[in-house]
């Protein structure tokens, strides 16, 4: 996808968040020499185009009590993937959903990302999400400490 | 931890999938939740100076970009897991990365301009850390949301 020399500009200029005052775009737009309506009109227009993902707050989970987050990997037969993935993506709690593939030693082939206020939570999640699915050979993996988080930068 | 009463969670959880697109996006959140605009702004800034939200943004499609990206999991003897967390933080391509229990302990995820770059990187790490290493790229992707159920 080819983006134009002001999107890009504006990708740079938001990325690491806007200012929370009632013009946020005020800032931007003086430096872009453009309207502030112009900026929002890039922002939805590169939505639309699927070069943003989403525009919206990132949270921080773990400050407002979601501490648990769980790395859900499950060993599904590969003639089962496509349709397991799509019933997995429907479960709430579950954020991620991907086909990944297997290693010796590793035949899990399906990752989802759990996450949720504790660890019995997201295990009771796995469990719900073994029986919607019969998948019984998986695996709960924990994270004991987030060395590095951030969104993708250009 | 942050302690966030009712109204703050009914606006983390307006915010987070889709922020209003307008030049004045505080006053449409300031008519969807009844709080004057004013104080719509002092809650977010409150929320963000104590971390509940990190920031408010883009998240870049990092295929529609252009960008090539793996999920890296490598088995580190215990007595380098620092060590060798702080190299792979040291690449501004890794986004993710976390310690996890069992043989394959550190979890990353990176993302590169080109596939080239990235076999590059990974070339590089093997090299320089010398343990087992599984390569994760996504083959088929479900579900990428994000959004999480404040309670």
């Amino acid at each position: 996808m080819e983006m134009t020399e002001i999107q890009k500009q504006i990708l740079v200029l938001t990325q690491e968040g806007i200012p929370i005052t009632s013009s946020p775009y005020q800032d931007i737009s003086q430096q872009l020499s453009i309207t502030e309506e112009e900026v929002v009109k890039q922002i939805t227009l590169m939505k639309e185009l699927g070069i943003i993902r989403r525009f919206g707050a990132s949270i921080g989970h773990r400050d407002i009590g979601i501490t648990a987050n769980a790395m859900c990997v499950w060993n599904v037969p590969d003639e089962n993937v496509e349709d397991v993935g799509k019933l997995m993506a429907t479960v709430d709690d579950v954020t991620h959903c991907y086909a990944r593939p297997r290693h010796p030693g590793w035949p899990y082939n399906i990752f989802t990302m759990v996450h949720s206020y504790s660890r019995d939570e997201c295990l009771a999640i796995a469990e719900e999400i073994s029986k919607l699915t019969g998948i019984d050979d998986y695996k709960v993996m924990f994270s004991e400490k987030e060395f590095k988080k951030i969104g993708i930068r250009l | 931890m942050i302690r966030i009463d009712e109204t703050d969670k009914k606006l983390l959880n307006l915010v987070q999938l889709d922020f209003p697109l307008d030049t004045h996006p505080f006053r449409i959140l300031a008519d969807k939740t009844g709080i004057p605009e004013d104080e719509v702004v002092k809650r977010m800034q409150h929320l963000l100076d104590e971390g509940a939200i990190r920031r408010i943004g883009p998240i870049i499609n990092s295929k529609e970009t252009g960008r090539v990206g793996t999920l890296v999991a490598l088995k580190a003897p215990e007595e380098k897991i620092e060590r060798i967390a702080e190299l792979i933080n040291s690449y501004p391509e890794v986004s993710h990365n976390y310690l996890r229990p069992g043989d394959y302990n550190i979890w990353f995820t990176l993302s590169a301009p080109s596939s080239q770059r990235l076999q590059e990187i990974l070339e590089e790490l093997r090299q320089e850390i010398q343990c087992p290493m599984m390569d994760l790229p996504t083959t088929q992707l479900f579900k990428i949301g994000v959004k999480f159920k404040i309670k």
